[in-house]
């Protein structure tokens, strides 16, 4: 699908809102519907789209696979570090109230990094298995 | 439509018309569950049941090709297992409390308190958020580890095909 140009364009235009609308659903998941595992689906998805339009190569040059199987690991480490974060302040694991003075403001922190943690994760995850599926069929 | 579009992946043969009526079906699921009031969920279910498994399968369809193989026997013990395990789950709801009743023991647990506490105690006005991230961070916690898990064994499994490969 190299040679398209309508879809080459079209997907130009559309990769960063996509990007960004996965970055508006993990931030303000907080008020409205949405949260760091949409936001990583979302994410996955633009790069896939990316790939599946310019070919797997250029993908994995804007995405490395070091660099997705290091996310896959991260999100989850994030998400204990933030649960053993809790337990060094004094608190029980995965409180929140320790994480700041104040208990409403550490209860957002806490549910920001917990969020951030399952956004990586997820989409490291996601784009993991298209790699693997897609890498297979262009070495058959 | 739900209905139609469930026989018509039954009859179906062409696989790759499976995958797309699946997609379909996801969408479906996820207008349902926004009527329900459950954006979130819905926004999952339209995210992945309809765009990344969609992409998956056809991902596994391009490596194995597009026709459904003839079953070797007519499948009436799968048949029957299918309808008795059925008939269980519809004999399970029958106590049920009815659909959005205020009394059921659901509503009346920790919902309150949550409803009631959570936007005060984190002051995060999606209750959705709240609970996921704070109330229930163990239960997340958990989903993030099957999510890595999940992740971990395609690749342990695919990975080993391919130095077999170059092994021979």
């Amino acid at each position: 699908m190299k040679r398209e140009p309508v879809l080459r364009v079209v997907g130009k235009m559309l990769i960063p809102y996509m990007l960004v609308f996965a970055l508006y659903v993990q931030f303000h998941g907080d008020f409205g519907p949405g949260g760091g595992f949409q936001a990583g689906v979302i994410s996955a998805a633009a790069v896939i789209f990316y790939a599946i339009i310019f070919g797997l190569p250029a993908a994995r040059r804007v995405m490395p696979e070091a660099l997705v199987e290091a996310m896959v690991a991260a999100g989850a480490l994030l998400y204990i570090a933030v649960g053993f974060a809790g337990l060094l302040l004094g608190g029980n694991y995965l409180d929140y109230f320790v994480l700041d003075t104040d208990p409403v403001a550490g209860q957002h922190r806490g549910i920001f990094w917990v969020e951030v943690g399952v956004l990586v994760t997820v989409s490291g995850v996601m784009l993991k298995i298209f790699y693997m599926f897609a890498g297979r069929q262009r070495e058959d | 439509m739900m209905a139609v579009i469930v026989i018509a992946l039954i009859f179906q043969r062409n696989l790759f018309s499976v995958v797309v009526l699946a997609g379909i079906y996801s969408f479906l699921m996820a207008t349902v569950l926004v009527a329900l009031d459950a954006v979130d969920v819905a926004m999952t279910e339209a995210s992945v049941g309809a765009g990344i498994s969609t992409v998956l399968l056809l991902g596994a369809l391009h490596l194995c090709g597009g026709e459904e193989a003839k079953p070797l026997q007519r499948g009436w013990l799968p048949l029957a297992v299918t309808l008795v395990i059925v008939g269980a789950l519809v004999y399970g709801t029958l106590r049920l409390p009815a659909f959005s009743d205020p009394h059921a023991p659901i509503h009346t647990h920790v919902v309150p308190r949550y409803l009631e506490q959570g936007p005060k105690e984190t002051g995060v006005p999606n209750v959705v958020t709240a609970v996921l991230a704070s109330y229930r961070g163990y239960d997340t916690l958990g989903e993030t580890i099957v999510v890595f898990t999940a992740g971990i064994g395609v690749i342990a499994l695919l990975r080993r095909r391919r130095r077999d490969k170059d092994g021979r």
